[in-house]
């Protein structure tokens, strides 16, 4: 580790962020210079920045781990794989939101610059390897964020998501800052190396507790787990339909790589205490997600719970605090990446003469009018229900394994029950579209929802027959935080 | 070819054959015709490949045969396939039966054919799978997928009520299965390998055993179904269409029972011998139960789905009486119930089609305008009963005399199931089929059309066949039965030692 570091120049392991620092820069004085007319460009641009981003990060050679500025920035297999799926998710987020917003005239070159700078937020996020860097990525992500919630902004609902998230969000980092501020206080310290160092060995006391507490209540925001997950539904309502496939997806994979890196990062050595914390709230995020669903109509609000029952299952891994845990999560956060990019490709192209239509009803009968959308919308919910041999099946067997190694049999038998509840509102979606019947066809699919849908699709349908690539992976981004 | 053996060729084939189905198109007719007979191809080709699996394999070897192996999840949870004298014929009654769902389907699916007969391909995979995998998790994998075809083929081409059915029918079986789910991860990390030989040969401590069993019974308690988690079946079976009905009542059914003669018997055995009087008492049940419930049924798909249920209870009591008689009694029964109950069931599709009711008062008389349905009608329910000279004495009288062995008692109360058996097949037949033609909407009725003796001929062939021949199935089972009691003896003398000795499940 100490040659690779003598070696490498010092921000090498920051070229990914770099690329993306540079190229935004060079993106916002392109539109700024050229206004409107810059869009297709701009759109471009990122999405080939976002692309040649994901390409040097899975280049960084494996098994390498080295941190820098000081430490406060880490680059190793975990982070690579996590800023991988972050960098597919902004990039699909880019993909499925040209055609909507085309037609929405809310065109602008903005929406990319944006993305591109929550992706370096988010970047950071999952390479923090303190608690500043830590809240800098995090506070980047989040503040893109409440721009583009809002973007429709003669909408009343968009604006209203908008804000709902920027006043929430504020108070949650505001919380995690608290947190921050109390570890700091009773350690000494903000890096993560060396709070483990101070922790090691000692009771932890009031303070850490307290700490710890208000740092995962600002996680469990950002993930958007239960008991701070009443800004999900509404946010995810009430933004565009491709912002809301963009809060569903990578800010998801940053802020569960946040979590992760913190907890076993941190503070390893008192696991007792968080264990607790993400025992609470995995169990209530995955009860949540799967009876508050069931009343749903609309399937944006559908969508925001199921991700908060997922987030539940993704955290059963975590809780574990095992290594098997983690690449359970891993595993969790790539095929839910490809679940849900799947799924937000179909409901964006739910649109019949030029207006969008986001209840569960208005999927009826769709395998009549277009069967192979109705078809890929099908295993996508049958992969969210975790019924095999989808993708699904096998992230949910990798986090419920590892809780059973742990011990952990009463919340493995919670989720797997709460799953069954979860899996009669994805069968409702299934039933509507192939027991009901036909409604009016929709318009013909944009090709950048058609490039997401044909890719995510293979991603869930032919998992099983190929599993090792992925699994292997997410086994060595596990193996590095140990 | 391509590495692959026999038996993954078993599951490929219905897959190549839904693969090329979905690739029809054309005007609708054409394309119906062309997916009926693909898909008749299809079940055709998949069944003599399994003739092939069966001349290939050594009936006289308790051994896992055929066996290929594929790096799958991990080095120790792979893609093993391979048979034995209990899958072996469970695989081909699987095979046996499609064609005849397939001929049953030919005219009375009407909508989204295309769509129909790849459903029913895809799940006999899955049923194939389902008895091939020599991996528990590839065994759950293909446990559950089934579910997935079978919703669809139950909620778009079932009943009136089949929306309920359907669902009912999924959420029932999902959540037995996702407890067996957790069940293999924990024998995963006890034996750090999923492999089921290797599984065989690894004792568990007793109390882990007893969760483990509990886990895997919730599984398979309800797919078999027992009572009194059987509710599911009766709806599924009323609102699914003929040959659905026929999967289900076949192999479907069978797969808890495979289960337990794959899983709870062999790995568990102190288990088994633990809960053994928990397994009479509710088969016990379920005979009487649910054949006094088939007794007062108006539905003639629902008579036969609780006698399902009741002849279900034999099969669980055969099973755990742990002797050979019981065992092979009730491997036997199953097969034989498969071919039955299969029969019956597309009996019954054979009047539906025709006047569109299942109600029995709607019929009677039935023998005056269809001598050959009667004939038909008359052999498979004498094998219902279980009458000698058909398959279905054969199974009945092994449980009995093994139950008899076990727990004289059990078996006393089981003998009033043959009784009301008799009672409610008799009855029912005497409903349909005698009495006088006085319905005006029956006067114009048909006998069997050419393609309905072609599917029913075969199935009164071998009901009679296996009634006075039961030899090659029982010899076929025979092997693995001593293998299985053997080692489940050998368990069960030395579980006091063994359970001081090891450390309790953790």
């Amino acid at each position: 580790m100490t040659a690779a570091h003598s070696v490498l120049p010092t921000l090498a392991p920051l070229l990914p962020e770099l690329i993306l620092g540079v190229g935004v820069l060079v993106l916002i004085l392109y539109g700024a210079f050229r206004g409107e007319r810059s869009v297709e460009g701009v759109n471009v641009g990122a999405l080939l920045l976002l692309v040649l981003a994901f390409f040097v990060v899975v280049a960084q050679p494996a098994g390498m781990k080295v941190t820098t500025l000081s430490g406060a920035f880490i680059s190793d297999a975990f982070s690579r794989v996590m800023k991988g799926l972050v960098l597919l998710g902004s990039a699909a987020a880019i993909l499925l939101s040209r055609d909507y917003f085309q037609r929405a005239r809310i065109d602008r070159f903005e929406f990319p610059v944006l993305i591109v700078l929550c992706t370096i937020g988010m970047m950071v996020m999952a390479s923090a390897n303190d608690l500043i860097a830590l809240y800098l990525g995090l506070e980047l992500t989040s503040l893109a964020s409440y721009v583009i919630a809002a973007f429709h902004r003669d909408d009343l609902k968009s604006t209203e998501a908008g804000l709902k998230y920027f006043v929430l969000g504020a108070l949650s980092s505001g919380m995690l800052l608290y947190g921050a501020s109390l570890v700091y206080g009773f350690t000494g310290t903000v890096s993560f190396p060396g709070i483990v160092s101070a922790l090691h060995g000692e009771t932890a006391g009031l303070g850490i507790v307290l700490g710890i507490v208000f740092v995962a209540a600002g996680v469990a925001f950002k993930m958007s787990a239960v008991p701070f997950h009443m800004w999900t539904p509404d946010v995810y309502e009430g933004s565009p339909t491709p912002v809301t496939a963009f809060f569903a997806s990578a800010p998801k994979m940053a802020a569960v790589a946040m979590t992760v890196r913190v907890f076993i990062g941190a503070f390893p050595d008192v696991t007792a205490i968080w264990q607790q914390i993400i025992i609470f709230v995995a169990i209530a995020s995955m009860a949540l997600g799967s009876f508050a669903a069931i009343g749903q109509r609309n399937i944006k609000r559908l969508m925001a719970y199921s991700s908060i029952g997922n987030i539940g299952y993704a955290l059963i891994g975590l809780a574990a605090g095992s290594e098997e845990g983690i690449r359970g999560v891993v595993i969790y956060m790539i095929i839910y990446l490809a679940m849900t990019l799947g799924a937000f490709a179909i409901i964006l192209s739910m649109r019949r003469r030029n207006e969008m239509f986001e209840t569960i009803d208005d999927l009826s009968g769709l395998s009549r009018t277009h069967p192979v959308l109705a078809f890929c919308l099908a295993a996508m919910m049958f992969s969210l229900a975790g019924i095999p041999p989808l993708a699904g099946f096998f992230a949910k067997f990798y986090v419920f394994a590892a809780a059973i190694k742990a011990g952990l049999v009463t919340l493995a038998v919670i989720g797997v029950v709460t799953s069954v509840v979860g899996a009669y509102y994805y069968l409702r979606i299934v039933k509507v579209m192939y027991f009901d019947e036909a409604r009016a066809p929709y318009e013909r699919m944009a090709p950048g929802l058609r490039i997401v849908l044909a890719i995510s699709s293979v991603v869930v349908i032919l998992f099983w027959l190929l599993p090792a690539p992925l699994v292997g992976a997410a086994g060595a981004a596990a193996k590095s935080l140990f | 070819m391509f590495g692959l053996g026999i038996l993954s060729g078993l599951l490929l084939v219905p897959l190549a054959g839904a693969a090329f189905i979905l690739t029809l198109n054309g005007d609708e007719e054409s394309v119906r015709r062309n997916a009926r007979w693909a898909a008749l191809a299809t079940t055709i080709v998949t069944f003599l490949l399994s003739l092939v699996a069966w001349g290939r394999y050594d009936a006289t070897s308790s051994s896992f045969q055929l066996v290929e192996s594929h790096a799958w999840l991990t080095d120790t949870i792979r893609f093993k396939l391979g048979v034995d004298g209990f899958s072996m014929p469970l695989i081909l009654l699987t095979t046996f039966l499609m064609p005849f769902c397939i001929g049953a389907s030919w005219h009375a699916i009407e909508t989204r054919v295309k769509e129909y007969f790849v459903a029913f391909l895809v799940l006999e995979t899955t049923m194939i799978g389902v008895f091939q995998a020599l991996d528990l998790v590839l065994f759950y994998l293909f446990f559950e997928a089934g579910l997935i075809p079978m919703f669809l083929i139950i909620g778009i081409w079932g009943g009136k009520r089949r929306i309920y059915a359907s669902f009912k029918f999924f959420l029932y079986t999902l959540l037995g299965s996702v407890l067996m789910l957790l069940a293999i991860m924990a024998m995963y990390w006890h034996a750090g390998t999923t492999d089921i030989p290797t599984l065989l040969q690894t004792r568990f401590p007793a109390q882990m055993q007893t969760w483990l069993w509990l886990a895997f019974f919730a599984s398979f308690a309800v797919k078999m179904p027992m009572w009194p988690v059987h509710t599911w079946l009766p709806d599924a079976h009323v609102e699914a269409p003929t040959a659905g009905s026929v999967i289900l009542a076949g192999i479907l059914l069978k797969m808890g029972g495979y289960g337990f003669i794959r899983v709870s018997l062999p790995m568990f055995p102190d288990a088994s011998h633990l809960f053994a009087p928990l397994v009479f008492a509710l088969s016990v049940i379920a005979i009487i139960f649910t054949s006094l419930i088939a007794m007062m049924q108006t539905d003639i798909k629902k008579l036969i789905a609780y006698s399902s249920v009741a002849h279900m209870g034999f099969v669980t009591l055969g099973l755990f009486t742990l002797n050979e008689q019981g065992i092979q009694g009730a491997l036997f029964l199953m097969i034989s119930h498969g071919i039955v109950s299969g029969a019956l069931f597309l009996c019954v599709g054979v009047v539906y089609d025709r006047m569109h009711t299942r109600e029995i008062a709607a019929y009677g008389g039935l023998v005056k305008r269809m001598p050959l349905y009667a004939v038909a009608m008359m052999v498979f329910t004498m094998a219902n009963v279980g009458l000698p000279g058909t398959s279905g004495f054969v199974g009945e009288f092994l449980a009995m005399t093994g139950a008899f062995r076990a727990n004289p008692t059990v078996a006393f109360f089981s003998v009033f199931g043959i009784i009301l058996s008799a009672a409610y097949a008799l009855w029912l037949y005497a409903r349909v089929i005698y009495g006088k033609l006085e319905k005006p909407s029956l006067q114009g009725i048909l006998d069997l059309d050419n393609r309905e003796k072609l599917i029913i001929a075969p199935l009164v062939a071998l009901t009679i066949y296996y009634g006075v021949h039961p030899a090659p199935i029982l010899d076929t089972f025979a092997p693995s039965t001593e293998a299985l009691m053997t080692s489940i003896r050998a368990a069960l003398s030395n579980t006091q030692t063994a359970a001081a000795a090891l450390p309790l499940a953790r």
